[in-house]
């Protein structure tokens, strides 16, 4: 489907030489977002988010120098509460989906998680 | 055909009133159908057991002339992102698998008081993240509209399980939820009835969040009067959820009155796309058509910034996901894949517990939100979802509602549309402008393609103007009179 304004940003970006995502940005994503990624996969997750982003690139034709950038669709104000506890004390429910839990001597679970060593 | 599957909610409610059949009955009659149907892969998890027990709950109210709602003792499907105590509930994510909620949503919570028979947790993208269904960890759902040509199509999504079980009347309805169409762009694919409310109307405490500015809930059902019926069980004003709003709620199946005399249809001229197939413009003129013939005015209206909805959804949709699906660690929940540091741990368990579409979005998101291109990306967007917003405000200043058609396709083959992800994300192009705003919207059976598959006509209204979409929506429904059914069910006769 032909998205108007397509083939001038098009030009635009392949005349302006407009970044690219290359393999080290989609490196740096990863780290950042914390998903581990093959070396197959950057080389095509550097190819689709360029497409993705250069496609994304056609907002900038609109000129939105005064506009307020968007906190809500339905105008409300914030509703607040009583600040008191209203839930908790179940260490039970809160841990039965941990996917790794320890247990004492007796082979009862404890009330906490278990994480690789942080501080060595 | 099993005639038990095939009645309307509302048809069900009166049998069931006049003691023409049980809950149980009814229950039974829908298992049986979840069970012969597993080809569609409709379900990830079905719960024959809790909907018997349910369904007999429902009777025993009933018998004691004490029904609980419309809803009593009705046979649905809710899409796997609903927590459902005691229920797994996966998202359709390998990530979460071996999920098992300690506490039930709003939604589904209003629905289980309301007396509605939960048959089971359907099919869904993964995350919500797709319009296919086909990013599901739990395999494709396949649609029960077939064609000749022996290929299997796609329901649409994110909620094609919900679609797929409605339409093949696997139930008489399905809990849906819609980001940027995943409620109606199924719905449209699979010749159902697909609803979104304003955003706020239902909670969303306890859905798996995707993009929480625009996540909402809402009811995937046979006819328009059964989506006003089983919406009225879903919305409540929740202090769990501080963008649910206090609104007061109407009688939503009573505002279909059938009259829409002198009522204003705006027709936005900028979703008439260059490329769209003629059989989507045949159907909204003749959309429009029977809209004026029922004494409403169609009245063409300018939408200029329709065209950066879509780029706009994919900046604030995945930049909300990245960072609602930070959850997913591996410490407190879900799949853990373990590494020598915590770190490692993290990335192994997030690259291998989330699939391709979802680390995808999850990296676009991260990427808008990260140092040096928050403003550029970001902000921009919410600037632009501002305009958005207020072409929509001034446009609804001229009219009561509008048309556009759901979606630019009828559903397609799998495999098809895969190798290039705008060109996926480009399904969502007429129903996402409403997501971004908030706005209440239906998709209703138009019509069939040429080849022969059902096509959507999409209505938007004003902000908890659901009643306005309801009346128009049952006129449309009328005069489509769409009572084609899915060749699925002939080879179930």
């Amino acid at each position: 489907m032909h998205i108007p304004g397509d083939s001038f940003r098009r030009l635009k970006n392949h005349l302006t030489r407009v970044k690219v995502v290359d393999k080290a940005t989609v490196l740096n994503i990863a780290k950042l977002a914390r998903i581990k990624v093959s070396e197959s996969e950057t080389e095509n997750l550097a190819g689709e988010l360029t497409n993705i982003f250069d496609w994304i690139e056609q907002l900038n034709e609109v000129n939105t120098d005064n506009v307020e950038p968007m906190t809500s669709v339905v105008a409300m104000a914030m509703p607040s509460r009583t600040d008191e506890v209203n839930d908790g004390a179940d260490a039970e429910r809160v841990l039965q989906n941990a996917p790794d839990r320890p247990a004492d001597a007796q082979g009862n679970p404890l009330a906490f998680y278990v994480v690789p060593k942080v501080v060595e | 055909m099993n005639s038990l599957t095939d009645l309307t909610i509302a048809r069900s409610r009166d049998g069931l009133d006049k003691g023409d059949f049980s809950a149980v009955e009814l229950a039974e009659a829908h298992i049986a159908a979840v069970e012969a149907a597993r080809d569609l892969n409709a379900f990830i998890t079905e719960t024959p057991e809790l909907a018997l027990e349910r369904a007999m709950a429902s009777d025993e109210r009933r018998a004691k002339g004490a029904a609980a709602s419309a809803m009593d003792g009705i046979p649905i499907a809710v899409k796997d992102l609903y927590c459902t105590d005691g229920v797994a509930t996966t998202a359709g994510s390998h990530i979460l698998e071996d999920f098992t909620p300690p506490y039930e949503s709003t939604v589904t919570q209003n629905l289980k008081e309301a007396g509605a028979v939960m048959l089971g947790k359907t099919n869904m993208d993964e995350f919500a993240m797709g319009s296919a269904n086909i990013t599901s960890y739990h395999g494709n759902v396949i649609n029960p509209w077939k064609l000749d040509d022996g290929k299997d199509r796609v329901p649409g999504g994110s909620s094609g399980g919900s679609a797929a079980a409605v339409a093949g009347h696997l139930a008489l309805g399905g809990a849906g939820s819609d980001t940027g169409g995943s409620i109606r762009q199924p719905a449209s694919f699979s010749g159902i009835v697909g609803m979104k409310p304003t955003y706020g109307r239902c909670s969303r405490w306890g859905m798996v969040a995707f993009a929480s500015s625009l996540d909402q809930a809402g009811p995937m059902t046979r006819t328009v009067e059964d989506a006003a019926i089983m919406l009225q069980s879903m919305v409540s004003h929740d202090k769990k959820d501080s963008t649910s709003v206090d609104q007061s709620i109407p009688d939503f199946a009573a505002a279909l009155t059938s009259n829409i005399k002198d009522l204003k249809v705006g027709v936005p001229k900028e979703y008439r796309l260059d490329g769209m197939p003629g059989e989507i413009e045949t159907l909204w003129q003749q959309g429009i058509e029977w809209l004026k013939a029922a004494g409403a005015e169609p009245v063409e209206i300018s939408l200029p910034y329709t065209k950066y909805a879509l780029p706009t959804y994919y900046i604030v949709a995945p930049a909300e996901a990245s960072s609602n699906l930070a959850r997913y660690d591996g410490v407190r929940y879900g799949l853990r894949v373990e590494g020598d540091s915590l770190d490692e741990m993290y990335e192994n368990t997030r690259g291998q517990g989330f699939g391709a579409e979802v680390r995808r979005r999850i990296m676009i998101g991260t990427y808008v939100l990260s140092a040096g291109y928050y403003d550029a990306y970001y902000v921009k967007a919410m600037k632009l979802r501002t305009l958005i917003l207020q072409e929509f405000q001034q446009a609804f200043e001229g009219v009561d509602v509008m048309l556009t058609p759901t979606a630019p396709s009828p559903a397609f083959a799998i495999g098809e549309k895969m190798d290039d992800p705008v060109q996926m994300y480009l399904n969502d192009v007429f129903t996402v402008p409403a997501s971004l705003a908030g706005l209440p919207a239906i998709s209703v059976p138009g019509g069939l393609s040429d080849e022969g598959l059902p096509l959507g006509l999409h209505l938007i209204t004003k902000p908890f103007d659901e009643e306005t979409l309801f009346r128009v929506g049952g006129v449309l429904e009328e005069a489509a009179n769409f009572t084609a059914q899915p060749s699925y069910l002939e080879g179930v006769a």
